[in-house]
């Protein structure tokens, strides 16, 4: 166990020192002028019109609620992939059963149009 | 116990290949900046950079020098903890990939049982980096890019977690070298290729290249999620970026091709003894140039697709066809038990 993970637990050590390293180095040595308008976010060269943390597309959170369910689709699958061989019919079925109905879901959802972007078809198709 | 009792042979050799790994991971990122540019010349028809040092070889370096030595500029209406975090986290997930990718018989960093699962977790891990700078700049441009980067890469991990299962199934292991090993007859790409073709697109979404690279598209977007980033903040993106083709070719070499393995290496290959190891470290640096150049050969030949393009490829094209290929496998080799 010790043998097995101690080597990732120096290269994670070794990964954050280099990232940490490589930060500090060009904040010492780079040249420190900030002025007003440097520090301003770009927008083109306009002066910056409103907040940036404004709302936006709910299409967005559709995809993550989407990839929450079928990532934990993905995940119950990787137990299943490694053994499934040796386990019973039973077990075989019961796998294609789960992945069905999720597939179904996923035709579901892709004919309702939640995940469709182009806002013309999709406002139609929810409607 | 003392420590140097811990220090086993065994122990020394992993902690070895992980360092001679990651080494090769960052010059690996540097040589890729310059075949990107070379082969780009070479495909428009230019030069290229061809003045530092012999046919400009010492160009990467002169880049990091000219990105260290200048000027890091935060916005001031930015969250300044999480602007300066964001960028670490895309070259730490990279570098600690290589810890579990077989180099050749017995070189690997940890031979982990899931090594499979543990390369799947850390990647997916990256689009923390992306998002996290995108809204810590509190600049439009950023904030868009970061949110294309979150739903791009989350919706392209699914149909990749799919081809990757049906590579378990076919290995019947989540340990890495197990996959490896189980290839040295027949690569997986003979038995699977639509896996292959998914995985790879699926590479390509995630490490945001075109053409999928909405997330940083400079016509609209300006640099997307790095608008608001200069000096070596800019940089370690531009370095995670190039180790993330590394490691996508690396991953599509060890999934899909075989790792170290020659074709069908069991059947003709005689013993050579100790020049084996070198033969496999050859023969999987080979493959992973082949892979990274086609990352760079793509990005040069196909332009980028439009948001919705992107999001109907990914939903409704490549996940239902991962999860129908996973099925088939596993009904057939349900069958052939």
């Amino acid at each position: 166990m010790f043998e097995l993970y101690f080597p990732i637990a120096v290269l994670a050590v070794v990964a954050v020192v280099l990232a940490l390293v490589l930060m500090v180095l060009s904040g010492i040595l780079g040249p420190k002028r900030p002025d007003k308008v440097k520090l301003m976010p770009y927008e083109s060269g306009m002066d910056p019109y409103g907040q940036a943390r404004d709302r936006y597309s709910v299409s967005f959170y559709l995809v993550a609620v989407e990839f929450i369910v079928f990532d934990l689709e993905v995940v119950f699958l990787y137990p299943w992939a490694v053994r499934f061989l040796d386990l019973d019919a039973g077990a075989f079925w019961a796998m294609m059963v789960f992945i069905t109905v999720l597939l179904l879901g996923l035709v579901y959802t892709l004919k309702k149009g939640t995940l469709d972007w182009d806002s013309s078809t999709a406002a139609h198709n929810r409607a | 116990m003392g420590l140097l009792e811990l220090l086993t042979p065994a122990l020394l050799t992993s902690l070895a290949v992980i360092g001679g790994g990651a080494f090769f991971l960052l010059n690996s990122a540097a040589l890729a900046v310059y075949a990107e540019r070379r082969v780009a010349a070479f495909i428009q028809n230019r030069v290229g950079p061809n003045r530092v040092g012999p046919m400009g070889l010492l160009q990467p370096i002169a880049d990091v020098l000219k990105l260290i030595l200048k000027e890091d500029v935060v916005p001031a209406q930015g969250n300044k903890v999480v602007h300066a975090i964001a960028p670490m986290i895309p070259v730490i997930t990279a570098l600690m990939t290589v810890a579990v990718i077989p180099f050749g018989d017995g070189l690997v960093g940890a031979n982990l049982n899931v090594g499979v699962l543990y390369l799947l977790a850390i990647t997916s891990l990256g689009v923390y980096g992306v998002t996290l700078a995108g809204w810590a700049s509190n600049s439009k441009y950023a904030l868009l890019g970061g949110l294309r980067a979150a739903a791009q890469m989350l919706s392209y991990e699914l149909p990749m977690g799919m081809a990757v299962a049906s590579v378990v199934l076919l290995a019947g292991s989540l340990s890495v070298v197990e996959v490896v090993n189980a290839q040295r007859d027949l690569w997986f790409v003979f038995v699977n290729p639509i896996g292959f073709l998914i995985f790879f697109i699926a590479a390509l979404a995630e490490a945001n290249r075109t053409p999928f690279d909405l997330v940083e598209a400079e016509q609209e977007l300006v640099g997307g999620y790095h608008t608001e980033y200069s000096s070596m903040k800019f940089g370690m993106f531009f370095l995670a970026e190039y180790m993330h083709v590394t490691i996508g070719s690396m991953l599509i070499t060890t999934f899909f091709f075989g790792g170290y393995h020659l074709p069908f290496s069991s059947h003709w290959l005689p013993d050579i003894g100790n020049w084996k190891i070198l033969l496999d470290i050859t023969v999987f640096l080979g493959k992973t140039c082949f892979f990274a150049f086609s990352y760079i050969w793509i990005r040069w030949t196909i332009p980028r697709f439009k948001y919705d393009q992107l999001m109907r490829l990914g939903w409704s094209r490549l996940l239902p066809l991962s999860i129908v290929n996973f099925m088939v496998i596993a009904i057939v080799l349900w069958m052939m038990r």
